[in-house]
């Protein structure tokens, strides 16, 4: 082992700051040359396929399960049932309890599992089990006045109904009203890899890939369910094609895999069919929301209710937490926030991309809109009028604020100064033109983690800690954390991240990674630079490693409101002849802290944005109340957006300094992009036609439909 | 021996080998392969699970995603619709065979440089279909946004609009698309499509 001279490598030359740079992805190499292995790529020796089986009814109990037919076909080794499946344990998430009891909670449960030798035989034998059932009556039909409402005790992040001051007196005596009712249908999240697992047990010590948003919870979650060790447990994402919050926590497939491997004593691949994925890996639930805002003359809001109905299934609760944001926008002395559900015979929904935020802002900053119409205010001027000092819901300061920046800097770089008020004015052909305008926002959240730095003799580094890179480009941004810590290039940090294996840390979810997994990372490299200024002489050959966590910096909850901010902007056009709304500019201004990689940063800011106009104009699902199947279950049927509905989006950001958030004085990015944007859309619509349109998406029909009918 | 379609079977064509299998040849990237497949294979499948090359994706198994897009004798399709019994003789190129060794295709450099890529997993399929499209804007195909007045079989000038009409078989769920367009645009205005494929 050569070491190196003793002046160096430390320090490691000039200062470089790598933190803000525009860093190229580092495992963008393999991703464009197709070596970047997903969790269905690994195929150990004598690897076998599995296919799993939905239920075809919605409710009920399986009364016989045939799989004589599907035993007999080549190449079949099993069929898994709840009569022969491996026992799991009881866990937190009974989604994962699966084939373990002959009941259907909803239509698409897996109730069986074939598993082949290829993966032509596992789909073959799938179609040749045979299920009878008994069926009962069901419901899967979200009313706002369903008999099975209730208000639950909580939602992430707060109670489930909030009340300041008195909001029906306020409302009652508000010179200006708005009292609205909007509608966010069933979306899916579709990452363009599917759900994927490969499971492979070997002396005991099961072994999988899966496609996850963090492989820490998946361990922890086989553990429980096959009641084994941590230990006894390797979970590697090393590439996930995309989660959007849909691989948040364990999904079937991880389970069937490792289920369907120990039954075979196979190794087993299952990605699950697309076409499956909308009733097994969550969705985002349908919400209606009724808002009501007063304001004085002045515009100022005194009275703000913002109510909303969702489902869940009757296998777990959900909260779609839509009426989050109203607690935290605009000023409002007299404020309701309540969430109402019922849990139906629907698959189980979950996390999908701003859960909460993205449907709850639609109402509001739709609501906001029509109240600037109902008081002749621009609707930026209004927003400003509403600026709280403080956060309204609990008066703590907010960490920082820039929504008021956002919204003029946005304005000046979208041109909104020379907008005319009026709808329905501009007309090109056929086309009505107008433009919209509406805020986000997403809260900032950090969990602890572990992270590991070493130092090598050679003068390089390594960082370790279980990150899970869903697209964001962790990898990157972990390894500029780690050189701004060392002081040293980023070429010099290596960044291992992406399984159980690594120091434990919280999944990719709530825009929270780069946070919790930089903090860790930050302050692991900080006590490793400490460490080697101390070290007197050339470094072992072993060098030197620090391993560190963040629990005591992120128990204690912040005293202040910490939340990005931002301000969408839309032009559309809408064809009076084909009812078709198409969005012509999309421009975003946000505020979120210091931005760490601005060519990964503004990929995500526009991902979002993208999402969102989806939201806006195509995305839509239902439930067939007799089937119980959502309408909308492939991406032929689901209409998330193609290249050529994507106009010029443009993405800003101003530089926020806050000094209450973490060592980067970074906040989440990830979800804000999808927030304000349908609102945005919506507005301009409204802008464009003088229609207002209060039920997404704003499709053809709705458009032409709303024409038709008597300007209100 | 061509066929009708123009297209050349193997030696002998595709050769039953029992009711369920066939043998025959494909050349993927350049290298012959001899094999005996299950009729229900696709060239997807046959790519993924027999010859170990991952990096053609599988999206959503019905066409409707381009994930899986490979080149066929120069023309980009969804290997997922394609039966693999059925493509005896053809050469298939996928994102493995874009690069010349280290060299990346213009194509791979311009997605890596504009971060037209997020997790990445529709990135091949998205780099393929952007290979078809210089070639056939180079061929001369119009498409929808083709101008009517555009003389026919000239090649078409790969603008925006152009790019963005021609990419909407691949979708991108991480929203990339802005960052696709000007990738593509990059790689044609170096001239990747002439003489590309």
């Amino acid at each position: 082992m050569s070491h190196p001279p003793e002046e160096a490598p430390f320090p490691p030359g000039p200062p470089p700051h790598p933190l803000g740079d525009p860093l190229v992805r580092r495992e963008g190499r393999e991703k464009v040359t197709g070596t970047a292995r997903y969790a269905a790529e690994h195929t150990p020796d004598g690897c076998a396929y599995a296919w799993p089986v939905p239920a075809t009814v919605v409710r009920g109990r399986i009364t016989e399960l045939d799989t004589g037919a599907a035993l007999a076909l080549p190449g079949v080794i099993a069929v898994l049932t709840h009569e022969n499946a491996p026992r799991l344990a009881p866990t937190g998430d009974p989604t994962l309890a699966l084939l373990q009891e002959d009941r259907v909670p909803h239509r698409g449960w897996y109730v069986a599992l074939a598993v082949a030798d290829t993966l032509e035989a596992a789909r073959d034998a799938a179609e040749a089990v045979q299920v009878s059932y008994a069926t009962e009556p069901h419901d899967v039909t979200l009313t706002a006045d369903h008999p099975r409402l209730y208000v639950p005790a909580e939602v992430f992040g707060g109670p489930g109904a909030r009340e300041r001051g008195d909001f029906d007196a306020a409302f009652a005596a508000a010179p200006a009203t708005v009292d609205v009712t909007y509608t966010v249908p069933p979306l899916h999240n579709h990452p363009m890899e599917p759900h994927a697992a490969t499971a492979l047990w070997t002396h005991g010590h099961l072994t999988v890939h899966d496609s996850s948003q963090g492989a820490t919870r998946v361990r922890e979650d086989l553990a429980a369910l096959f009641k084994l060790g941590q230990d006894q447990i390797t979970v590697h994402s090393e590439h996930v094609g995309g989660g959007f919050g849909s691989k948040g926590t364990p999904r079937p497939q991880v389970v069937l895999a490792a289920m369907a491997a120990r039954h075979t004593g196979r190794p087993v691949k299952l990605a699950l069919p697309r076409r499956h994925l909308p009733a097994v890996v969550g969705h985002r639930a349908p919400t209606l929301h009724r808002v009501r805002l007063g304001a004085g003359p002045d515009g100022v809001i005194t009275a703000l209710a913002h109510e909303i109905v969702t489902h869940t299934s009757t296998v777990a609760e959900f909260v779609e937490q839509a009426a989050m944001p109203a607690r935290i926008m605009y000023t409002s002395p007299h404020s309701r926030t309540v969430h109402r559900l019922a849990a139906l015979d629907v698959p189980t929904p979950s996390w999908m991309r701003a859960p909460g935020e993205a449907p709850g802002m639609y109402a509001l900053e739709s609501a906001v809109d029509e109240l600037a119409v109902v008081l002749d205010l621009d609707p930026i001027d209004l927003r400003i009028r509403n600026e709280p000092g403080t956060e309204p819901d609990t008066g703590r300061p907010f960490s920082s604020r820039h929504l008021v920046d956002c919204l003029r800097a946005g304005a000046a770089r979208f041109g909104w100064s020379s907008r005319d008020p009026r709808p329905a004015v501009r007309r090109q052909g056929d086309l009505l033109l107008g433009t919209g305008v509406a805020a986000a926002t997403y809260p900032v959240q950090i969990s602890a983690t572990d992270a590991e730095a070493h130092a090598a003799a050679d003068g390089t580094f390594r960082v370790r800690v279980n990150a899970t890179d869903i697209g964001t480009g962790a990898r990157t941004v972990l390894a500029q954390i780690a050189a701004a810590a060392l002081g040293a290039p980023a070429d010099r940090v290596r960044v291992e991240i992406g399984s159980s294996d690594l120091p434990p840390a919280v999944l990719a979810g709530g825009s929270t990674g780069t946070a919790s997994w930089g903090w860790a990372v930050h302050k692991a490299c900080t006590v490793l630079l400490a460490r080697l200024r101390e070290h007197r002489g050339p470094l072992p050959a072993e060098g030197v490693t620090v391993t560190e966590d963040t629990r005591r910096e992120t128990e204690q909850p912040s005293p202040y409101s910490r939340h990005a901010f931002g301000a969408v902007f839309a032009e559309v056009q809408v064809d009076t002849r084909t009812g078709e709304v198409r969005a012509r500019r999309l421009l975003g201004q946000y505020a979120a802290g210091h931005i760490l990689n601005p060519r990964t940063a503004r990929s995500q800011f526009v991902g979002g944005m993208v999402m969102g106009l989806g939201m806006a104009l195509t995305e839509d699902s239902a439930l067939d109340p007799v089937y119980g199947d959502f309408t909308a279950r492939d991406l032929a049927a689901y209409h998330v957006p193609a290249c050529a509905d994507v106009p010029a989006i443009e993405a800003h950001w101003l530089d926020e300094e806050d000094p209450h958030l973490n060592p980067m004085g970074s906040k989440g990015i990830g979800e804000i992009g999808i927030v304000g944007t349908p609102a945005a859309i919506g507005n301009a619509v409204w802008h464009a036609t003088g229609v207002r349109l209060r039920d997404l998406p704003l499709t053809p029909d709705r458009i032409l439909t709303a024409r038709a009918a008597p300007l209100t | 021996m061509p066929t009708a379609d123009g297209r050349r079977d193997g030696a002998d064509g595709p050769r039953p080998v029992n009711g369920r299998h066939s043998a025959l040849t494909l050349t993927v990237n350049g290298t012959p392969h001899a094999l005996t497949l299950d009729h229900r294979t696709t060239v997807l499948d046959l790519l993924r699970e027999h010859l170990g090359l991952t990096g053609t994706k599988k999206g959503c198994d019905h066409g409707q995603c381009g994930a899986c897009t490979v080149l066929v004798d120069g023309r980009r399709a969804n290997s997922c619709l394609l039966l693999a019994v059925a493509h005896d003789g053809r050469r298939i190129t996928t994102v493995e065979g874009l690069a010349d060794a280290d060299r990346l295709h213009p194509l791979q450099e311009a997605f890596l440089e504009r971060d037209a890529l997020q997790c990445g997993y529709c990135t091949p399929g998205q780099i393929c279909s952007a290979v078809g499209v210089l070639a056939e804007a180079a061929d001369g195909f119009p498409s929808h946004v083709t101008p009517d007045t555009a003389p026919s079989g000239a090649p078409v000038a790969l603008t925006a609009d152009e790019i963005r009409e021609r990419m909407s078989g691949n979708l991108c769920r991480c929203g990339a698309y802005p960052r696709i367009v000007e990738a593509v645009a990059d790689a044609a205005a170096a001239g990747a499509g002439v003489g590309g494929r």
